[in-house]
């Protein structure tokens, strides 16, 4: 099967200013992403993990190496087929919950009635229907988070790229949405690349898992989970789902302790 | 919240009450001013003679023009000044002194180059109001969150979607802080220029009733103005409060 995504020695290096000096922030990296699977990326924080996100998504050109997305090259603009869940609240609070979804919408040829029914199926699939003219301020953190999933599902994308989508909610409410993405994921039959810091969030939602390095990122591990496509949340009772984040956080610990031994030993060593 | 409006209620009414007093015992007398019911009077009787018809409608329609181009001219303008960095680098320190610099000795030169007529007068307004727009656009767009600017790059919106659909929308309440001052300022120009020269209008009416000693003139139309910009202030008031309850802003 042909990747869907392939990067080849992608890497980024932000270039000095007058206040700090060069950055090498990722990479070489190569990776693959085949149509249909469901990728995770853990890493420790700095390493690069949304560098990386937004070199696929278009949003940053990288500084080396190639990427593509389909075959044809990306080149620091947004490709077609590409839908992207930040981390951070993106609904727009001037628009009701119907609005939000339909935003991406309004330059597609698709008549109004098909825009009403898609926008109609997306909102069922997150759960939201009861909200449609609710606006994004009367909704808690998780359901605003599902009104940005849900302007994603809504343009059909091939591929989408969640960046920490639920870093900002609660425990439980994770493991919930977690179960509506592996839902979510089977009805539309997208590519799902996510980035996360919680290892057990990337054991229990990914096929695969890659592991990336202290800066700058590259991949060291990628871990195959072997789940069924039919799962959820219970997956965590498997005896393979403590192993596997374990075998993550074995690879990543030493990483992790040289993003945090290089910020705390530094002032020593200068002095 | 009703408790605050009957204080309200009452600090002006007792205001009123005490002129009231104080021009029906002599302390004011009537040549400095009149009694409020007199005026309330006045006010009343000018309104439905008509002779103040064309002075109102002048002034309006002039506050108008000058407050849709300071509008129009100051988001669009502040749009364009954010996309550029170093032109709004250029132009910060002068809006930030802008507001030091009276407006209103220009007008002399206005009238040498453009006549007595209404344009000076809305130029004025304009130029009062125009750099307050332009700094609330931008304080506004400051502030939309860099997440929604990757939204429409990944929706691939054009740089001028991107505006009308995106930026300016989520810069709106602060846009909005920009109108009210503007509709302030366009009045302020518009009457104040009235008033130093012009030929007509209720800036004028007021300033030649004011040289004729026409007290039964000066003061219903001074309550007029007060009453017209209190009225657009609350209106706009409102319109705020609905934008940013819906927001979760207050």
């Amino acid at each position: 099967m042909t990747a869907q995504v392939a990067l080849h020695h992608v890497g980024k290096t932000f270039p000095a200013t007058r206040s700090s000096k060069a950055l090498h922030a990722l990479g070489p990296l190569d990776l693959e992403l085949v149509p249909g699977e469901f990728f995770a990326v853990v890493g420790p924080s700095g390493c690069g993990k949304s560098t990386l996100l937004e070199i696929i998504a278009g949003l940053a050109p990288a500084t080396e190496g190639s990427v593509a997305f389909e075959g044809k090259p990306i080149a620091g603009e947004a490709p077609d087929g590409i839908g992207v869940v930040f981390q951070e609240d993106a609904s727009l609070p001037w628009l009701n919950v119907e609005d939000n979804v339909a935003f991406g919408l309004r330059r597609s040829a698709l008549s109004q009635s098909e825009r009403d029914t898609r926008v109609r199926d997306v909102l069922r699939l997150v759960g939201l229907s009861d909200f449609a003219r609710s606006y994004p301020s009367q909704l808690s953190g998780g359901m605003r988070q599902r009104v940005c999933i849900a302007r994603t599902l809504v343009m059909q994308p091939r591929l989408i790229l969640l960046d920490e989508p639920f870093g900002a909610l609660d425990q439980q409410t994770r493991l919930l949405m977690g179960d509506e993405l592996l839902r979510m994921w089977r009805e539309t039959g997208a590519t799902i690349f996510l980035i996360t810091h919680a290892l057990d969030e990337a054991t229990m939602l990914a096929d695969r898992i890659a592991v990336m390095s202290a800066r700058p990122g590259r991949l060291i591990d990628v871990v195959k989970t072997h789940w069924p496509r039919e799962r959820d949340s219970r997956i965590v009772e498997r005896p393979e789902f403590g192993a596997i984040t374990a075998r993550l956080w074995k690879s990543l610990r030493e990483e992790s302790l040289k993003t945090i031994g290089r910020s705390l030993s530094t002032p020593a060593a200068e002095s | 919240m009703n408790a605050v409006i009957a204080y309200r209620v009452a600090v002006v009414a007792g205001a009123i009450a005490l002129l009231e007093v104080l021009c029906l015992t002599g302390v004011i007398d009537k040549i400095t001013m009149q009694a409020p019911h007199l005026i309330a009077r006045d006010l009343f009787r000018l309104l439905a003679s008509g002779q103040m018809n064309g002075a109102i409608v002048k002034t309006l329609t002039n506050t108008v023009i000058a407050l849709v181009m300071a509008l129009t001219i100051g988001v669009v303008a502040g749009a364009l000044i954010h996309r550029w960095r170093g032109l709004r680098d250029t132009l910060d320190p002068l809006f930030a002194t802008y507001y030091a610099v009276p407006v209103f000795a220009f007008y002399p030169f206005f009238i040498v180059v453009f006549g007595l007529g209404d344009l000076p007068q809305i130029l004025i307004a304009f130029m009062l109001g125009v750099v307050a727009m332009i700094v609330n656009t931008l304080n506004g767009l400051d502030r939309v969150p860099t997440v929604l600017l990757k939204t429409a790059r990944i929706l691939r919106l054009s740089p001028v979607q991107t505006a009308m659909r995106l930026t300016l929308p989520a810069a709106a309440p602060y846009i909005l802080t920009g109108v009210k001052l503007a509709v302030a300022y366009a009045f302020i120009g518009i009457i104040g220029s009235e008033f130093i020269l012009s030929r007509g209008g209720i800036g004028y009416e007021i300033s030649f009733a004011y040289t004729n000693f026409d007290n039964a003139v000066m003061y219903p139309l001074i309550v007029l103005i007060l009453i017209a910009s209190i009225a657009i202030n609350s209106v706009l008031g409102r319109w705020e409060r609905t934008l940013l309850t819906r927001r979760g802003m207050r």
